[in-house]
């Protein structure tokens, strides 16, 4: 819609009263009490310490300025982004070419394929997690089954080398499907001519994928991107829920979401933990409008 | 487009298909075995004495039927959640997309800036806030924080703009309808998919939600399932004496139980959560 029109429009249908207001407040109400209030009293509680002896007293920035140089928690963030940047493409790029894929007519069973593929989504991510723990397992996991029957070494999926992938195979079979609706609902709305027009200028069918509906996919993907940036800096329940299959490997400031879990409930350090949780929103927010102002500046340019 | 049906494509699409339901199918065929046989016999086949029957029942009686709790625990905290998010959704939606009133862009504009704030991060300081006030170990504690969604917020908002013409608005307001008869006669039916998209989104986030619970609840009668769940899992595992390798099985078939629902819902309802991701991935 033009800036025009919307005046236009706003003219004419949209007006002035008490009602507008009414209709907004108990939303407001409740977003302000159990969004904003949370956030502030973090805030709050994050300018604080908590002294053996003489009670809490104000700290300033110094919980600040103990967390960003707490080696626990700058590993967690650094092995965030190091799965952030292998598993979020990997899963995106899936999501695409299956989206292509339903979208370009030459599938059978394309129906079948679509709802399978999401499935995973409606499964609760506890649930998966714990499957694929199971899958994983040295003893009765189908893997290890099958390695001891072929007589090749039983993989150790929750080894110290291999752990990260692992998590990252159980992130991207919940998620694929999902990103690939958002995706392929997107191709579906590109109005049909377009195609027509291409195919009649001679294009094939890789170059109108490449020419005319990746173009089109462009505020999809960045949806999905931005999902997924969010997603995979507050990785908790997957490493939280492997962690007694593999003690050693993951530890309790495995992910920083795990580590402010560990402050708060292990630690009773409250105060720290609530300086954790802000940082790791800050970082999350930061990261999530780098990612937009990026993909605007490339489609600027 | 085409009538032509590719086969390569098709085969190479089956074989990724097989990587995401093979898991889930284990999952099947292992709620049907006894401890023993997960031990023994081959994983992604049934055993000689599939026992999902006696599987099932042993789950939901033991500990005096604590699995029945959970999931009735679960549907309560999904359905209050989604319904109650949804209808705030809506009409805070309808508000900013038809009325314009002094401080509604930048309200909106904050709702919008904590789209992008992780619920998680959010979720440590609302137990320290909830404590506070003695929220914390009750129902509350759950389902309020989950009747906030910014993101059902800006989807009813754009849903509203179009499903809603202001021409409709202004001949019922000549009409001398008051804006809460119109809202409800008449915007309501036409928001309905929207709502319904916002409800699904919000039953998914609320029945998959394991964090929030897992540091706002102590006491097991108040589990939703995947808590639950999981502490059922981590005493199967825990080593040493203290393990319980009964519970493997009753972790199994519980998780079998506690996803069929939800596939189920999702089979129905494809409608709804097609045109609710089509509207929040295209037009943004």
């Amino acid at each position: 819609m033009s800036a025009t029109t919307a005046t236009a429009r706003r003219r004419r249908g949209v007006r002035n009263g008490p009602a507008g207001p009414l209709f907004v407040a108990p939303f407001m109400a409740l977003f302000v009490l159990l969004f904003l209030a949370p956030l502030g009293y973090a805030a709050y509680l994050s300018l604080y310490r908590t002294r053996l002896i003489g009670g809490t007293a104000f700290a300033g920035l110094r919980n600040y300025a103990t967390a960003v140089s707490d080696p626990l928690l700058l590993r967690g963030v650094l092995r965030m982004a190091a799965f952030f940047v292998v598993q979020v493409p990997v899963m995106l790029v899936l999501a695409l070419l299956f989206a292509l894929a339903l979208d370009s007519g030459l599938l059978r069973l394309a129906r079948v394929v679509r709802l399978g593929i999401f499935a995973p989504y409606a499964v609760p991510s506890v649930v998966a997690t714990l499957m694929w723990g199971y899958l994983y397992g040295p003893d009765y996991g189908p893997f290890a089954q099958l390695s001891r029957d072929v007589g090749v070494p039983v993989p150790q999926f929750l080894g110290r080398d291999w752990v990260l992938g692992s998590l990252a195979n159980v992130v991207t079979w919940e998620f694929v499907g999902y990103n690939m609706i958002i995706l392929y609902a997107a191709l579906r709305s590109v109005p049909p001519d377009l195609y027509e027009a291409a195919a009649v200028d001679g294009a094939g069918a890789w170059r109108i994928a490449w020419s005319v509906k990746l173009p089109a996919l462009r505020p999809a993907l960045l949806l999905t991107l931005v999902f997924s940036v969010i997603g995979s800096f507050q990785l908790f329940n997957e490493p939280q829920l492997l962690q007694p299959l593999a003690p050693t490997v993951i530890d309790s400031a495995y992910t920083p979401n795990l580590y402010a879990y560990t402050l708060a409930f292990t630690g009773q350090n409250v105060n720290y933990a609530a300086a954790v949780s802000f940082l790791l929103g800050l970082v999350i927010v930061i990261v999530s409008y780098a990612v937009l102002l990026t993909a605007n500046r490339r489609r600027a340019a | 487009m085409t009538a032509r049906r590719s086969t390569p494509l098709t085969i190479a699409m089956l074989a990724v298909l097989a990587y995401f339901l093979l898991p889930l199918f284990w999952l099947v065929v292992a709620s049907t075995k006894s401890t023993q046989d997960l031990f023994t016999t081959f994983g992604l086949w049934f055993s000689r004495a599939p026992q999902l029957v006696h599987n099932v029942r042993a789950t939901v009686t033991y500990d005096d039927g604590v699995f029945l709790r959970w999931l009735l625990n679960t549907l309560l905290y999904a359905v209050g959640s989604a319904v109650g998010a949804a209808l705030l959704a809506t009409a805070a939606g309808y508000g900013f997309a038809k009325f314009r009133f002094r401080g509604s862009g930048a309200a909106f504009n904050l709702v919008l800036g904590a789209i992008m704030v992780p619920t998680t991060a959010l979720a440590i300081p609302t137990y320290l806030l909830f404590a506070k006030v003695e929220l914390v170990n009750t129902p509350w504690a759950i389902i309020l924080p989950s009747l906030v969604s910014p993101f059902g917020l800006y989807l009813m908002r754009i849903y509203a703009q179009d499903a809603v013409p202001d021409s409709l608005i202004e001949a019922a307001r000549i009409d001398g309808a008051g804006e809460l008869r119109i809202f409800v006669r008449i915007a309501l039916r036409l928001l309905a998919p929207g709502l319904v998209t916002v409800v699904l989104f919000t039953l998914v986030a609320t029945w998959n939600n394991y964090f929030l619970p897992l540091i706002m609840l102590n006491d097991p009668e108040l589990y939703p399932v995947t808590v639950g769940l999981a502490a059922w899992y981590s005493q199967s595992v825990s080593g040493g004496a203290g393990a319980n390798t009964d519970l493997i099985a009753f972790v199994l078939t519980g998780s079998t139980l506690s996803v069929v629902p939800l596939v189920v819902a999702f089979l129905l309802l494809q409608r709804y959560w097609q045109s609710g991701l089509a509207a929040g991935g295209v037009k943004q």
